[in-house]
């Protein structure tokens, strides 16, 4: 659920309004015409229930207070962009029906060890809230939160309609919580697991599925890395007729794949699993008819998986190319010759990902075959910043000709040029993500020797509809200078080794009016590019600033001016540092509510202004008692 | 011989499971990073610190190398890495290394560097496991690497088999290393010197001696004479 794929909704879907119950007096006789404020209400709680952006919601909340009040009584999907930002307590009395709910935790940088690991997010309050007011919950979505085992045992317990579970880049629990979802959750129809650390615990967990059909529609386990029962799997398989999507782990085999496959004909989405022969094969024995297989799955659209692939086994793929939408070969180690085969068939791939073994080459392959591409991502095989870049501007380039429609890129490299970015930026005026990575750090157009100024500039000039952003390589503040005066509809920022003074900051924050999120890391900006964005973090989802030039001093000063924030202080190691030196990390945010309390190891700072919504916490510091209080914010705007 | 007993750990203490059944490479998994802030995720470690069965293999000369190999060593890296950079989750780090030394084994193993990863079976273990053959130099230091891979198996194993037959596989000296070569052909480990034996091994299997029968005649001359 990536926010930039969000589009905005207006009001509920054509779809949905022949159901309308219309809003009608009726044809009585004695018809008394009620008030216009019970019109008005009578039609805004009808309006209402068609609804479903989470934008138009918190527009009509805020017109009046019936309309606030009603808002809140039919609104039934909730998105917590920040775990922090509200408390459950202060959510569950507001809204009542609630039968979704989505809520993000960890700021990404913590998927890059930037944080430590006991630093928080965790869903249990969440939990503790829910489970009280929210009975008849169906859906729940979490990203970066610490789920344990218990958290499952008790979410089974508490929702017993609980119809999807999808945790993404989640961690703390293992396969004793995905059994015990697998034994309570009896509606359950989505449960996915995407990108979380899930411990081995050594328990059959899909044996414990009931043994009647299912209503599976989705089952996801790619990243659980531990061996599956897989007779048990293919008795569960056989007897979910549902079963739409199907990612399997790297434990799986291709000929355990082949035996899925043959009972789920059905498939749309299929994670492959290893794709090679993890078996012992006795000498002369036929391989099953993989080709067969993929054949029988007509409806087919995503392919993924191919965690341990033998290039070999690529060709069984053929039948199904022509019908691809999305395939992911992201952990396939395969070259440009061994692609090639695979990706002329594949024309109306919208997502594809790869890794950058497919070299510049592959991606040439690419780009002439895959005219309505949308999505492109290439990893690095090697992520090392001195490491060997088999692609470079060249695929980039080629991308760029071949694909006009492309929305989305992620590009991971070790060489670039501004010329090839800026031809991108002309060729894919649709781009709305654009991602480059290029692994040396600070490192110039390699071959004119120039920043990567132009070339970004060049995106945010052009590219009318970007909102995602993520810069590298060698650039100055000229680069920023760019990006606040054209980057008008950005929402996400992703910057490190960058900049040369707050100057780059400051652009960003002064330029951007609809900057959400903001990242930056090892960049030289100071306390006053801070204070630059004191009119602006309101506004904000959250600001990440690490091995930057902000001071202790600093953090506390925007502190004190905006109470409806919560900075938060963290130190890499145990000194106490002065407060004009750099602090390691500064992460803001607002927040409607006190400052947690479950910060790892908090040390206590008196404030020094009562309303101060500051606190800090160092590692390895004893726990000591919290006393900070706030004055509470005024505005009633739900964060999004 | 001495047989280790598998505790519970605590997960929350614990990131890692003694008897890991994992289709990764040993030892491939600490980031090279200035600063390990998190211990999960892919901290898992290889077979290294599971208990010390030795497996006896028959032929072989049983040392008692008390010496651990830390198999954890990642080739130093030229340029000292920061930490989270470039931006690539750990997962597919992981991924990537064992996918990389794949299509090495593939290509180039035993000429240029890099390294020479191969497939290990045991018969009776479940799954298999990945040797890189560049990081011994003598048939010995590879038999003490498999002995030490395949105890967490044996382990393992005591859910599959019950415990009279784990203490016969420890006893009995009836397991036999054996290789398929670059002709297809299942050679008895040992025959040749160490490295035209890395050049040429494509995978390494741990037999059972019973179906060490049918191997090269050479190769079974060879075993007739150490047995």
């Amino acid at each position: 659920m990536s926010e930039d794929e969000e589009l905005p909704d207006l009001v509920g879907g054509s779809t949905r309004s022949s159901n309308s119950t219309a809003v009608s007096g009726g044809g009585d006789q004695n018809y008394v015409s009620p008030s216009p404020d019970q019109v008005l209400e009578n039609v805004i709680e009808n309006v209402l229930y068609f609804l479903t952006s989470r934008h138009d919601r918190n527009a009509a909340s805020l017109v009046c207070k019936s309309w606030y009040h009603a808002e809140a009584l039919t609104r039934s999907e909730l998105f917590i962009g920040n775990c922090y930002s509200v408390s459950p307590c202060r959510v569950t009395n507001r809204f009542k029906l609630i039968k979704a709910i989505a809520i993000k935790g960890k700021p990404r940088f913590s998927d890059f060890s930037l944080l430590p690991p006991d630093w928080g997010a965790h869903f249990a309050p969440w939990l503790r809230a829910m489970a009280v007011s929210y009975r008849a919950l169906e859906k729940v979505y979490l990203k970066r939160m610490c789920v344990s085992d218990e958290d499952l045992a008790i979410a089974a317990h508490s929702f017993p309609i609980l119809k999807e579970l999808v945790l993404v880049c989640c961690e703390g629990f293992g396969t004793d919580g995905l059994a015990i979802v697998a034994r309570e959750c009896r509606h359950i129809r989505v449960l996915e697991l995407v990108d979380s650390d899930i411990t081995d615990d050594e328990v059959d967990w899909i044996s414990c599925f009931p043994d009647d059909v299912t209503c599976l529609e989705s089952l996801i386990f790619d990243c659980v890395e531990s061996p599956i029962n897989f007779e048990a799997l293919e008795r569960l398989v056989a007897r979910s007729p549902s079963l739409k999507k199907l990612r399997l782990n790297s434990y799986i085999s291709i000929r355990q794949l082949y035996c899925l496959m043959i009972r789920a004909p059905q498939l749309t989405h299929l994670g492959t699993g290893s794709f090679s022969t993890l078996e012992i094969v006795a000498q002369g024995e036929q391989e099953p008819d993989y080709i067969s297989a993929f054949a029988a799955c007509k409806s087919l659209i995503c392919l993924s998986g191919f965690k341990d692939i033998n290039p070999e086994y690529l060709s069984a793929i053929y039948p199904v190319c022509g019908n691809l939408t999305s395939l992911n070969l992201s952990y396939a180690n395969i070259s440009a010759e061994q692609l090639k085969p695979v990706i002329c068939q594949c024309h109306k791939l919208q997502t594809f990902w790869a890794l950058d073994s497919v070299s510049d080459e592959g991606l040439q392959a690419v780009s002439a075959a895959c005219k309505d591409l949308r999505e492109l991502r290439v990893f690095p095989v090697e992520a090392l910043e001195d490491a060997e870049g088999p692609v470079s501007e060249v695929g980039l380039l080629a991308i760029s000709e071949g694909c006009r429609k492309l929305q989305s890129i992620l590009y991971f490299c070790q060489r670039m040029t501004n010329a090839a970015v800026v031809a991108m930026s002309k060729n894919c005026p649709d781009l709305v993500v654009f991602r480059l990575c290029i692994m040396g750090r600070h490192r110039p157009d390699h071959v004119t020797g120039e920043p990567m100024d132009e070339g970004f500039g060049a995106i945010v000039k052009n590219c009318k509809k970007l909102t995602r952003l993520a810069v590298s390589g060698l650039l100055t503040d000229r680069a920023f200078n760019y990006i606040g005066q054209y980057g008008k509809l950005l929402r996400t920022l992703s910057v490190a080794f960058a900049g040369n003074t707050d100057l780059g900051l400051k652009y960003l924050l002064e330029g951007c009016p609809k900057l959400l999120k903001l990242e930056i890391r090892d960049s030289p900006f100071g306390d006053s590019a801070l204070f630059a964005g004191l009119h602006h973090y309101y506004n904000m989802r959250f600001m990440w600033l690490s091995s930057c030039k902000v001071t202790r001093h600093g953090c506390e000063e925007v502190a004190r001016q905006l109470p409806g924030l919560v900075v938060e202080v963290i130190a890499l190691n145990e000194e106490d540092k002065e407060t004009n030196e750099y602090v390691d990390t500064m992460y803001l945010y607002r927040s409607l509510d006190r400052p947690r309390a479950d910060a790892p190891r908090m040390m206590v700072r008196p404030p020094l202004i009562v309303g101060k919504a500051l606190y800090k916490y160092k590692a390895g510091l004893p726990l000591a008692g919290l006393k900070i209080s706030r004055s509470p914010c005024g505005s009633m705007y739900l964060s999004s | 011989m001495e047989v280790g007993v598998m505790k519970m750990v605590n997960k929350e203490k614990l990131n890692l499971k003694e008897t890991e059944l994992r289709l990764g490479l040993p030892g491939n998994d600490e980031e090279i990073m200035g600063k390990n802030l998190t211990l999960n995720s892919n901290g898992k470690r290889g077979y290294t610190e599971t208990v010390g069965l030795k497996l006896n293999f028959s032929g072989m000369d049983q040392t008692d190398d008390q010496k651990e190999k830390n198999l954890h060593k990642e080739k130093t890296p030229a340029k000292a890495q920061v930490v989270g950079w470039p931006p690539v989750r750990s997962f597919r780090k992981n991924i990537m290394a064992v996918q990389k030394n794949e299509s090495e084994e593939t290509t180039d193993k035993a000429g240029m560097g890099g390294a020479a990863y191969v497939k290990v079976s045991m018969d009776g273990a479940p799954y298999l496991r990945k040797v890189d053959l560049k990081k011994y130099t003598t048939y010995q230091e590879l038999f003490d690497a498999l002995g030490k891979m395949f105890s967490s198996f044996t382990i393992g194993m005591m859910d599959f088999m019950n415990e009279s037959k784990l203490i016969d596989l420890l006893n009995d000296s009836d397991y036999v290393p054996t290789y398929e070569d670059k002709d297809g052909d299942w050679m008895l480990v040992g025959d040749v010197p160490w490295k035209m034996f890395v050049e040429s091994c494509k995978r390494l299997r741990i037999m059972k001696g019973t179906e060490a029968i049918g191997l090269a005649p050479r190769a079974m001359e060879k075993c007739k004479n150490q047995s």
